[in-house]
């Protein structure tokens, strides 16, 4: 499969003529399942999307001090309002790529109950959770916390990360038992990879809805364009749900 | 454990990296001894003033630094629209501002230890040197630079193994940008966000073997030629 990937990255390193390039900034939570849609998207038009991944509040800051960007996904639906509202946006070109899930996790199976029961039962040590100042999936994490009534009782006990990749490296290098995570950090074609999660609700918490919009270096490029386009297609949703996001049509 | 081998994206990066700290070793370089040699000799208030500034990278977090070098450099930045106007384009996002920010983020590695050098090497060494008729620039290249020998050696070793592993600082003015800006440390970044731990940690492997390969030519070479200017450290 490794081999299989690498050579079709060669493939995509070789587009054909009238091939056009195209810089994608990408939240970093939607790192692995946008570097498959980029390898499908230069298959299937020639184009080739380069990626720069980053966080999302590092990415705006290189937007609005004129980074060369044609489009942004986003892992929030705040940053390409607020980059709109500074003209850095092409106008009518915002929208819901997909939404995330959050999951409660711990790589060892059988820790963590099909109904989250693990947080009320009191035993489980430290929990990791993404900053909810600075984290989406944090926010996530807290509102889900509030809406069960176990914020306060469960906040001495929280371990906060930077980024929810670095709440799952928490959980997953076995420091903290279990944690909040990206459902797509834990899941592949609908099966867990690993261990024992929670998939917390959507109703407990505000959609995590990631949205993208085109830049202003990439209003008038082809290849964004067929990349917003490819982004809707039947092929970029498979990943995209595979990967366990919500698909928004 | 799946068979992994180096995308060309990695090479690219790979070699990138290497170019980087290269050039901006030379930069340093030429940078740093004179103002070294300066701050080592000068007795003006001045001299303490930059002595600081040189330090400051030292304080700060590497992405807060990276941050202002990216607003200063930018569009509405003060030093990006000189840059504009005088027809360089802007700095961010390309070769020559990851240069012009590793030079700024490694110059205290190269200048603090040049700096003790030079003043360890004392007045009495330089009057000798003068009362055998040897002017300035000759003292400088045949009695200060071959005295100084370990000190160029370690900033040497840590201009270069820093501006290697630096990793805020380049993401932030760089960008994470295949083939023009992503430097070793941020591929490695960008597998590690991709969940390629495997390949995350061939890549961190084979930086540290580089690095390791890197300091130990430097170490050698130092060793190799370094008869006669031990026998005037000894003397000194």
């Amino acid at each position: 499969m490794r081999t299989i990937l690498t050579f079709l990255c060669c493939l995509a390193s070789f587009p054909a003529a009238r091939a056009d390039e195209v810089l994608v900034a990408v939240a970093a939570n939607f790192a692995a399942p946008m570097k498959e849609i980029a390898e499908s998207f230069a298959r299937a038009t020639g184009h080739r999307a380069l990626l720069a991944f980053g966080s999302t509040g590092r990415l705006y800051a290189q937007i609005r001090n004129g980074a060369p960007f044609a489009v942004l996904l986003a892992a929030d639906r705040e940053t390409p309002e607020r980059l709109e509202r500074f003209g850095l946006t092409v106008p009518g070109t915002r929208r819901t790529y997909a939404i995330g899930r959050l999951a409660l996790w711990s790589p060892v199976a059988g820790q963590v109950d099909e109904a989250g029961q693990v947080l009320k039962t009191g035993n489980v040590g430290r929990l990791a959770i993404a900053n909810p100042k600075l984290a989406p999936y944090g926010r996530a994490a807290a509102q889900t916390l509030q809406a069960l009534g176990l914020w306060q009782s469960l906040r001495p006990r929280l371990v906060t990360a930077e980024s929810i990749a670095q709440s799952h490296q928490f959980v997953a290098s076995g420091n903290v038992p279990l944690g909040f995570v990206a459902l797509s950090q834990v899941v592949r074609g609908g099966r867990l990879l690993s261990g024992s999660a929670w998939q917390v609700p959507e109703r407990l918490h505000q959609p995590l809805r990631q949205d993208l919009a085109v830049l202003r270096p990439g209003e008038h490029s082809p290849a964004a364009a067929a990349l917003l386009r490819y982004l809707a297609s039947a092929e970029a949703r498979r990943v995209i749900t595979d990967y366990g996001y919500r698909f928004v049509p | 454990m799946p068979e992994i081998s180096l995308a060309p994206e990695d090479w690219q990066a790979i070699a990138l990296t290497a170019r980087l700290a290269a050039v901006t070793l030379l930069i340093l370089f030429a940078i740093g001894i004179p103002l070294a040699w300066w701050l080592a000799r000068t007795r003006s208030k001045l001299g303490s003033l930059v002595s600081a500034l040189v330090a400051v990278p030292l304080v700060l977090p590497p992405t807060v630094l990276g941050f202002y070098l990216l607003v200063l450099l930018g569009p509405q930045g003060p030093v990006g629209r000189a840059t504009e106007a005088l027809g360089i384009g802007l700095l961010p996002f390309t070769f020559p501002g990851l240069v012009l920010a590793s030079t700024i983020f490694s110059l205290p590695f190269v200048v603090q230890p040049l700096q003790a050098t030079f003043a360890a090497i004392g007045d009495r060494m330089l009057e000798v040197a003068a009362t055998l008729r040897a002017g300035p620039i000759d003292t400088f290249w045949h009695v200060v630079l071959p005295l100084s020998r370990p000190g160029l050696l370690s900033a040497a070793v840590l201009g270069f193994a820093h501006t290697l592993g630096e990793f805020g600082v380049v993401l932030m003015i760089g960008g994470n940008i295949p083939g023009r800006t992503q430097v070793l440390s941020i591929a490695i970044y960008n597998r590690v966000e991709a969940f390629e731990y495997a390949h995350a940690h061939l890549l961190a492997g084979g930086l540290l073997a580089f690095s390791f390969v890197a300091l130990l030519a430097l170490q050698i070479l130092n060793r190799s030629g370094g008869g006669a200017p031990g026998m005037l450290r000894g003397g000194a």
